[in-house]
């Protein structure tokens, strides 16, 4: 019983967020944190957003698993985690006819992913790729169309790997001709070696920050896993940064955010979730100082730049679309083996 | 009541705030972490018990084991480094610079805490960089050919741990030096000790007080910090402190979590038991 006591008690510490009369708690990615982006609906709604930024679904669903129904208004998670963080009864319905997902681009609206049996969880607001970022003036970039030149030799010590197992693994699936839809239990054990064989390659593995920082001082010519989001915000000083999808394609994420189920204030959090998917929350999603993407929602083109736009490759994501998969869903026990296998790789 | 039986009174009035403080803030939190620590998961949830499964792991797990390996391996070349250089800096303050400018001279030691930790590892990345300053000023020189592989590495992680500590520990040799009374080093030189043996018989025994504590405060906090080997050694090994947070952050395996945490409080005590002889806290 004591033992029961202090574990609660810890895990009440970690869990708990900040509370206020007039606030709106919120579990985001760090795109979120912009004040940019928060402060035209704190101003509207006179409410005071606090943003709890989480990395990764398992993470996002144990702070809900340890929080009191109502401590958590709204959640950003994966697109193709929704049925996951549905499945724990952590996402609430949200009403489609005031969602404006017939302005997005079809391929995310994603019903597949936000919506369980027949009703809606979440909304897809932003996505990108994960593929291959380089400074073309150091590397061959016929030679980024093909995922084998990384493990060739003629790359090595100039690779870094963005520290995130899901699309890096997911590459490396895709590298092998494995779909990512096929990343799995039986499948897993066959990404092993050539995951060694890429971190071998690699100088290091790093964080959003620490990779766009070796890329922009020559560090490092290739991040493997990288795309608009890590070159983005390096454009304006940086022009010799480009990215590509290989031949064997490359990653499509997306983000979705819904509604946590039991929040006390179900108007407000899905006033947020409609700002955040209208054109001007697009917007400013799109251009977040942490990282960028594209909008789901198309109708936030008429407010980007044209430069903003070249930098996000809009005119080609058509073509991009098609060639791209989503992330890898592991069941729990897939997921579990994926990130044992890639702290090995960070300790081997 | 008696005037010794109202000190003690008072005494205890005194003290009882800091106890309270630190049974709040320690005693609980560390059970609690301690509770956890014997949970397991199953899926996402927290399966509570007496299990040890997490303390086998992390012993019989070689990716576990090398991070508290690694951890180890770096505090104590960053300890070793940092005493060698912090004591001839703090001679020199203490020795050679005058009285008047020992004060100025302590502030320019110390200036580097002046600036956010973050921002002085991000800058630390800058100069170790294949184009940084440092490989810059060696192939201008001609020194190599080819940049150096500074960067995120484990010696890029020394380095910026060193330039932090060397600055903690030239504080409390400092200030163990200035208490030394010149007279021991003039009567070992009038028994017969040249300047070598005055040194390792007499000067440096009696700053080892400072130099302890120096070192343990320095060990503490380098195993246990988390920011410079993620954004200094660029995941090329991971640390304690980082594989506890990738089981917090990535994984949500707080229990996982809690024992790693309780192995790093144990290695600090074990730390702390081998250099509480000479320790001086009140020197800090």
């Amino acid at each position: 019983m004591t033992q029961r006591a202090l574990t609660a008690l810890a895990l009440l510490t970690l869990a708990t967020p900040a509370f206020a009369q007039d606030t709106l708690n919120a579990l985001v990615w760090c795109d979120h944190t912009d004040p940019a982006l928060i402060a035209p609906f704190e101003e509207k709604y006179n409410v005071k957003v606090n943003l709890k930024d989480f990395e990764g679904t398992a993470a996002g669903l144990a702070i809900l698993d340890q929080s009191q129904p109502g401590d958590w208004d709204v959640m950003v998670i994966d697109s193709v985690d929704v049925h996951r963080a549905v499945e724990a009864g952590k996402l609430a319905e949200l009403p489609a006819d005031k969602l404006p997902t017939a302005d997005f681009f079809p391929e995310l609206v994603m019903a597949e992913n936000n919506t369980v049996d027949g009703k809606t969880y979440a909304v897809t607001e932003k996505f990108g790729y994960n593929t291959i970022s380089y400074d073309k003036t150091k590397v061959d970039p016929a030679d980024m169309e093909d995922m084998a030149a990384l493990t060739s030799g003629k790359y090595d010590g100039k690779i870094g790997i963005y520290d995130y197992y899901l699309p890096v693994l997911g590459l490396v699936a895709l590298g092998q001709g494995i779909n990512t839809a096929d990343v799995n239990a039986d499948t897993l054990p066959k990404l092993q070696e050539p995951l060694m064989a890429l971190r071998k390659a690699s100088k290091q593995v790093s964080d959003v920050v620490s990779s766009q920082t070796a890329l922009a001082t020559g560090d490092v010519d290739i991040i493997v896993g990288g795309g608009e989001w890590l070159t983005a915000v390096l454009a304006k000083d940086n022009p010799n940064l480009d990215w590509t999808i290989p031949k064997q394609g490359g990653l499509r994420w997306s983000q979705s955010i819904g509604v946590v189920a039991g929040t006390a204030k179900p108007d407000l959090a899905l006033e947020f979730v409609q700002y955040i998917v209208s054109p001007e929350g697009q917007a400013a999603l799109a251009q977040s100082s942490c990282y960028w993407g594209m909008p789901a929602n198309q109708k936030a083109g008429d407010l980007l730049s044209a430069e903003a736009k070249a930098v996000l490759r809009w005119d080609q994501q058509p073509d991009y679309l098609k060639r791209a998969q989503l992330y890898p869903i592991p069941d729990a026990a897939t997921d579990t083996a994926m990130q044992d296998m890639w702290t090995a790789m960070l300790n081997q | 009541m008696s005037l010794a039986s109202k000190e003690r009174t008072l005494a205890r009035g005194l003290v009882a705030p800091a106890l309270l403080w630190t049974l709040a803030f320690f005693v609980v939190p560390f059970l609690a972490m301690l509770a956890l620590s014997f949970a397991h998961m199953e899926g996402r949830k927290i399966v509570q018990g007496f299990d040890p499964g997490n303390y086998l792991r992390a012993f019989t797990d070689w990716s576990q084991l090398k991070a508290l390996i690694n951890s180890v391996e770096i505090t104590l070349t960053v300890t070793v480094i940092s005493v060698v250089l912090a004591w001839p800096l703090a001679a020199i303050i203490a020795w050679r610079v005058p009285q008047r400018f020992q004060r100025l001279a302590l502030l320019l030691a110390v200036l580097p805490f002046w600036t956010s930790y973050v921002v002085r590892s991000y800058s630390w990345l800058l100069v170790l960089g294949k184009n940084g300053v440092i490989n810059q000023a060696l192939m201008g020189l001609g020194v190599v050919a080819e940049p150096l592989a500074l960067a995120s590495s484990r010696t890029a992680t020394v380095i910026g741990f060193v330039h932090f500590f060397v600055m903690l520990l030239t504080l409390t040799i400092y200030a163990n030096l200035v208490q030394l009374s010149p007279n021991y080093a003039r009567a070992a030189q009038d028994l017969g000790a040249g300047r070598f043996a005055t040194f390792a018989h007499v000067i440096l025994p009696l700053t080892l007080p400072g130099v302890i504590t120096g070192a343990f405060v320095t060990f503490v906090l380098c195993i246990g910090d988390y920011i410079t080997p993620q954004i200094l050694g660029g995941n090329t090994e991971l640390t304690l402190p980082q594989l506890i947070m990738l089981q917090m952050g990535r994984s949500g395996n707080f229990p996982m979590a809690s024992a790693l945490s309780v192995i790093l409080m144990a290695v600090v005590s074990l730390a702390y038991a081998g250099c509480s002889r000479w320790l001086r806290l009140d020197r800090i």
